[in-house]
């Protein structure tokens, strides 16, 4: 399995990554001899064979629908890097 | 010389010194070593002491636990609230965790002391700990050499005496690789047994944490302060903890032991293979009765793995978005640029090359053929140790293909570095749990030997190792750190 190297430009956007195009060919290698690697796993018939999730086949436990955390924002937001009166500041999304 | 925790405890009790006093040796030694083998990103020295000294009134008055006033070291992918929390990251380098993960909340109700925190491989990923922004960690047996990873700076620190235990995780063998190659003794637990509330998520199927000591005895110690369930981690397993040090000292006559001929076979170093064939002689003398399995689908378990382990990488690892917390780049143009910049200053290469094959295993057109099929073949590997318990009480092994290899051997080639985990991934696939302990020498570097356990039979493969190093002396062989 040899991957394109606009095929990495684009796994790369969805992965929200910037690749610079100097970079772009040795993770073009890279990621088609990790590829390589995953054909074994074509050998192997596997009709009927259930997909496992996790180890113990055990589903999402749920909690009854009552507040058990307070409200820490200042402590979170303390940490962020662009906070304006309790917002996260992010580059205008809407022209 | 080694000091076991069981010693320090006794000395405690007994009052030949206090943890003030034996915390402030850990730290002159840290002092002393770190610059070398760069095992600590953050000693946090002023912290233990005032730790030290709340432990010392505790043990003073009768309220400690075993635990109390025992200094001990954790991997830096533990959120400690107040403390920087890096994962050893470019991306965390300004986190401090604003939260204590829930190991970090039960060692401190015990009593423990937290030196620092300790190098690894950038959010868990790697075999070398060579993928950390703050530069790679030296095996005390050998500069040269990798300590292994991911969680390589603990099993530094604990393997040059400056520490007596610590923390690791385990996705694919981070605790018992590195435990081997720098011969100490760690332990993965069952999937679930340990909470992982607070421990920056990778793997999330897949990861566990778990203790580094020196010996069987100290983890059993260290894994019950951390075991138990946690309503705060949705994959937390509600099992009842077994006191763990209870079976140490079992007879281990009649224990049937597996030895899986896959794990045997071609890739494993011939010198390698002598230490463990010395160490199963051990085992026979000690009244197990060796048996010979097979485990037809391990071969699998590298393709699966770099499936399911990126995929869910990719998946966890969105959250580093550069809005909430961590680096952000400068003067983003828009949205996508500031997301797109500020993952790619932050993230090193290993962790980019799995958030793309991972992307890439989950993608549309690809989902099935990659990560459903990786899924499906889990499920047989599982399956081949189930029945494989049927027939055997515990499973031995090695816990890799040869010894540490030398700095800078493998960074530029990812799959020869993937082969390095043949030996432990498929345990992580399974959610069982295994341990490494060390077996002896080949070229002057530590050997180590797996021992897996049944689901929720840590209890089992601990008593095997501790009637193992209660024979034999290997797990307290101390590299000359100079």
């Amino acid at each position: 399995m040899t991957l394109k190297i606009e095929e990495v430009r684009n796994i790369a956007h969805l992965a929200r990554l910037q690749i610079n195009d100097s970079d772009v060919e040795q993770y073009t290698n890279e990621l088609s001899k990790i590829l390589a690697v995953f054909e074994q796993m074509k050998t192997h018939d596997t009709t009927d064979i259930l997909p496992m999730a996790h180890p113990m086949d055990a589903t999402q436990r749920l909690r009854p629908d009552v507040v058990n955390e307070t409200n820490q924002r200042d402590k979170f937001q303390a940490i962020a890097p662009d906070i304006e009166q309790f917002l996260y500041r992010v580059p205008k999304v809407i022209e | 010389m080694t000091t076991t925790i069981k010693q320090l405890q006794q000395g405690l009790a007994e009052k030949q010194f206090s943890s003030v006093e034996i915390t402030q040796d850990y730290l002159n030694k840290i002092n002393q070593h770190n610059t070398d083998i760069n095992c600590f990103i953050s000693v946090t020295d002023e912290l233990a002491l005032q730790q030290a000294v709340v432990a010392d009134i505790a043990l003073a008055k009768g309220t400690g636990s075993v635990l109390t006033g025992i200094p001990i070291a954790h991997k830096d992918i533990f959120c400690t609230d107040g403390v920087k929390t890096s994962c050893a990251s470019k991306m965390l380098d300004n986190f401090i965790a604003p939260y204590n993960a829930t190991v970090i909340e039960k060692f401190n109700r015990s009593g423990t002391v937290m030196l620092g925190k300790t190098n690894m491989d950038e959010f868990a990923m790697g075999s070398s700990n060579e993928n950390s922004y703050y530069g790679s960690v030296a095996n005390p047996w050998d500069f040269s050499r990798v300590p292994g990873g991911s969680s390589g700076g603990s099993a530094a620190a604990v393997a040059a005496r400056l520490a007596p235990g610590a923390t690791g995780t385990d996705t694919g063998g981070s605790i018992r690789q590195p435990a081997a190659l720098c011969g100490i003794t760690g332990i993965k637990p069952t999937y679930g047994r340990v909470s992982r509330y607070g421990i920056v998520a990778f793997g999330s199927s897949l990861e566990q944490a778990g203790p580094f000591a020196h010996t069987a005895e100290d983890c059993a110690l260290l894994l019950q302060s951390m075991s138990g369930f946690d309503p705060r981690d949705s994959t937390s397993v509600d099992q009842p903890v077994p006191n763990f040090s209870d079976n140490l000292n079992n007879d281990i006559a009649g224990l049937k032991i597996g030895l899986p001929k896959e794990f045997f076979a071609d890739g494993l170093n011939p010198d390698v293979a002598k230490v463990i064939e010395s160490a199963i002689a051990e085992f026979r003398k000690l009244g197990a009765e060796i048996v010979d399995i097979s485990l037809p689908n391990m071969g699998l378990s590298i393709p699966v793995y770099y499936v399911v382990a990126p995929a869910e990488c990719s998946s966890n690892l969105s959250r580093m978005d550069g809005v909430r917390f961590g680096h952000q780049c400068e003067n983003p143009v828009d949205l996508e640029d500031l997301y797109k910049r500020s993952r790619s200053e932050g993230f090193g290469e290993e962790v980019k090359r799995r958030i793309m094959i991972g992307t890439y295993a989950l993608s549309a057109g690809y989902y099935d053929a990659y990560y459903l099929k990786a899924q499906q073949l889990r499920r047989l590997i599982k399956q081949d140790y189930v029945k494989a318990f049927e027939q055997v009480d515990v499973i031995l092994c090695p816990t890799t293909p040869e010894i540490a290899f030398k700095r800078g051997e493998k960074i530029g080639d990812p799959v020869s570095m993937y082969l390095q985990d043949i030996y432990t991934l498929s345990l992580n696939l399974a959610g069982l749990p295994g341990m490494s302990i060390p077996a002896g020498f080949s070229q002057s570097m530590p050997v180590g030997l797996q021992l897996i356990g049944n689901y929720f039979e840590e209890s089992r493969i601990l008593n095997a190792a501790h009637k193992f190093q209660q024979a034999t002396d290997w797990h307290l062989q101390v590299p000359e750190v100079k």
